[in-house]
């Protein structure tokens, strides 16, 4: 089946900027969903707020638009009540890490079987360019005129720390190898995480100096690197890609159908 | 008699109405005075193959529940005055998205954390505005196990006919006092269940487009059915628009669907109406102090009746109007500085010859309370 | 449902001019230098022979305004 057969084509061109990376990553979603070969009828999409949000209008799922920050709160409620649904939360990285944080590491504790796909633009771009929790040092925004002074997490070792059983990064430019790392997450029996770099040209690369999709693209290319890599040593400013984590731990909604089990046998 | 008696508490009596009603999914987080429903529930709730989760916080537990009412559940929240301020917001999201679930507010001293485990009714007026934007709400109340029993299977129905969230504001009072409780039977009470829609998969299923009747059939996630629901305005598939015509359609659906049926949704009961001189306008906890005044003036000869309101929204002010035409004076009797109060003024005739007898200092509400304003207005003095 | 070519007809790029925002990623990451921007800033196949069916340029597209048929 087409991509085309995946998405609601009447709301086609979309909303996203000329050369944002969203849409890169909602077509690499498309494709590994395909490849997997799972039902639309099977796949719930719960998002946020916010330009990665508006994902859910373009894909022929069930779709569930959320309030910012809580989509992984209503995604929960969705998989806890029906665990056999394959349940997918794009979110933006204000989304995920600002306001949502809390429902990210308390989903990541439980281990449920939901995937998170950080949409990863470092900056908040609906609202037009404000700095995000992911926004890096020294970086500039509407809100950080003067260059950020927020340290930005560290979004590997926070999924892990909370424990998320798959953690995985990867950029729009490596679209080949972030297909197969959606496959693997959303495969996945437990809460994963997927740190997407998305450009975000209108906002975060005209504040800096990044001119456009392509030189933010070349960017990615140019500054990550495998997870291991001995560049690392050299320059500790690359970042790593690939997945971190790929563990097996108890499934939150697995759990509790054991905990039915004894309720119900109980008098 | 063999029915089936139960000395229970009022949170017990609503984890037993809930059950009745067919809750199938609880999202909670602890909070004083509300906690035991959240715990009773998390040993009930798998007993019948139900879910229940303890979530990080109040937002997330509302957010939860919308998003399991979607899967086709019955679902419910409980929580108190500092948690239903956080819900706030989502709640305006299953107000817009049409999305039935029953959020319990057990009121206790406020602002703030106030005091906790004491009583008060001051979070009226929040369960009708505390999430932004204009809307309409559905709050019940009750005043003891047999009526929170009942008003909780009811706000579960309310709920699914009218495809809403529906308050249930119950307080310390209520919700710690042990009193009996007789179970009715399976059947005796009737439960209104999820409505689905017959269309066939492949046919336009629209969300969002109310039949003649006026009420909505669903589409579970997970059905055949692929559509979108979102905070933002949206059409009858319910994808967003800010189309004039759409935003301006939708409000008014979203607004008249309840308002449009306060008489359907009233529920009040009422003593010694019908020669009264003075009225007493109560609910919750106060209602039960109220009560036992009208019953100890009656003895007395004095000819003074109460009207105990279950549903506070949609306001019943036609019937307040009514109920209080033909009486010298209305007093009503609240824990709160006057919230019901306003309303009263608003729906009578005559404002002037409403009063209020209320209690704010955190003790349940005394007769005492209530007869130093009857005396007054009496003109015994106190 | 595998799709038996007859003979080894290789599948190019076709461009939805509708959808394309003109970003230019396509042209930039092709391997093979096939495509170009066109004077109304859309993405177009300039060189037929040259594309050797990758498909970078339908997987890079944040427009889905690409596709190998």
């Amino acid at each position: 089946m087409p991509v085309r057969d995946y998405i609601r084509e009447r709301f086609f061109p979309h909303i996203w900027c000329p050369g944002c990376g969203h849409g890169t990553v909602m077509g690499s979603m498309i494709r590994a969903i395909e490849n997997l070969g799972i039902k639309k009828s099977d796949i719930v999409v719960v998002s946020g707020i916010g330009c990665s949000s508006r994902i859910c209008g373009y894909l022929d799922f069930h779709t569930l638009h959320t309030i910012h920050g809580r989509a992984l709160a209503f995604a929960t409620g969705v998989k806890l009540s029906r665990p056999e649904l394959t349940l997918i939360a794009p979110m933006g990285d204000g989304d995920a890490f600002a306001i949502g944080g809390n429902h990210l590491i308390h989903a990541a504790r439980r281990n449920i079987d939901i995937t998170a796909i950080i949409m990863n633009n470092s900056i908040y771009g609906m609202t037009g360019g404000q700095y995000s929790p992911l926004t890096g040092y020294g970086d500039f925004a509407t809100t950080a005129p003067y260059g950020n002074i927020d340290r930005s997490f560290d979004v590997v070792k926070l999924a892990m720390g909370a424990g998320a059983s798959f953690v995985a990064r990867t950029t729009t430019y490596h679209v080949r190898s972030m297909i197969k790392i959606l496959e693997k997450a959303i495969t996945h029996k437990g809460f994963s995480v997927v740190d997407i770099l998305s450009q975000c040209p209108t906002y975060f690369g005209r504040k800096n100096k990044l001119e456009s999709a392509v030189d933010m693209l070349k960017y990615y290319k140019t500054h990550t690197i495998p997870i291991g890599s001995k560049e690392k040593e050299k320059n500790p400013d690359l970042i790593e890609r690939g997945i971190f984590v790929q563990e097996k731990y108890p499934e939150y909604c697995a759990e509790y159908d054991k905990i039915i089990e004894k309720a119900s046998k109980e008098r | 008699m063999k029915k089936n008696l139960l000395f229970v508490q009022g949170n017990e009596a609503c984890v037993e109405a809930a059950l009745y009603a067919g809750l199938e999914f609880f999202a909670g987080y602890p909070i004083t005075p509300s906690t035991e429903i959240a715990e009773l529930l998390s040993y009930r709730l798998p007993k019948k193959g139900g879910k229940f989760i303890q979530m990080e916080d109040e937002i997330s537990s509302m957010c939860a529940i919308i998003g399991a009412s979607l899967t086709g559940k019955k679902v419910m929240t409980a929580t108190s005055g500092p948690g239903f301020s956080l819900k706030q917001e989502a709640i305006g999201f299953a107000v817009m998205t049409e999305t039935p679930c029953v959020i319990v507010n057990v009121q206790r001293g406020g602002p703030s954390t106030g005091l906790p485990t004491s009583v008060s009714q001051g979070d009226i007026m929040q369960a009708r505005w505390g999430t932004h934007g204009e809307h309409a709400i559905i709050t019940l109340t009750a005043s003891n196990n047999q009526d929170v029993f009942a008003m909780t299977v009811e706000a579960f129905n309310l709920s699914e006919t009218f495809r809403s969230p529906v308050i249930l504001l119950f307080d310390e009072v209520v919700a710690h006092t042990r009193e009996r409780l007789i179970m009715p039977e399976p059947g005796e009470i009737s439960v209104v269940k999820r409505l689905r829609t017959s269309v066939k998969e492949g046919t336009d299923y629209h969300p969002y487009l109310p039949r003649e009747d006026g009420r909505l059939p669903m589409s579970d996630f997970g059905g055949v059915h692929r559509y979108n629901v979102t905070g933002l305005m949206h059409d009858m598939w319910g994808f967003p628009s800010d189309n004039p015509k759409i935003v301006y359609g939708l409000m008014h659906h979203l607004v008249d669907k309840i308002e449009g049926h306060t008489k359907e949704i009233t529920r009040i009961k009422e003593f010694f109406i019908e020669d009264a001189e003075y009225l007493l306008i109560s609910y919750g906890s106060s209602a039960r102090t109220a009560l036992h005044v009208v019953e100890n003036r009656r003895a007395r000869g004095e000819k003074v009746g109460l009207l105990e309101i279950q549903t506070l929204w949609p306001f019943p002010a036609d019937t307040v109007r009514k109920r209080c035409a033909s009486v010298n004076c209305v007093i009503v009797v609240e824990m709160n500085m006057g919230q019901i109060l306003h309303e009263v003024k608003k729906a009578v005739d005559d404002p002037d010859k409403v009063f209020l007898a209320n209690q704010i200092n955190g003790s349940f509400i005394t007769p005492t309370d209530i007869l130093n304003i009857l005396r007054i207005i009496q003109g015994k003095g106190s | 449902m595998i799709n038996i070519m007859t003979r080894k007809e290789k599948k190019i790029p076709v461009l939805n001019r509708e959808w394309c925002k003109g970003c230019g990623i396509c042209v930039e990451f092709c391997p093979k230098d096939a495509l170009v921007m066109d004077e109304m800033e859309k993405a177009q196949i300039a060189y037929k022979e040259k594309c050797d069916g990758c498909g970078m340029c339908e997987l890079l597209c944040p427009d889905l305004a690409i596709e190998l048929k």
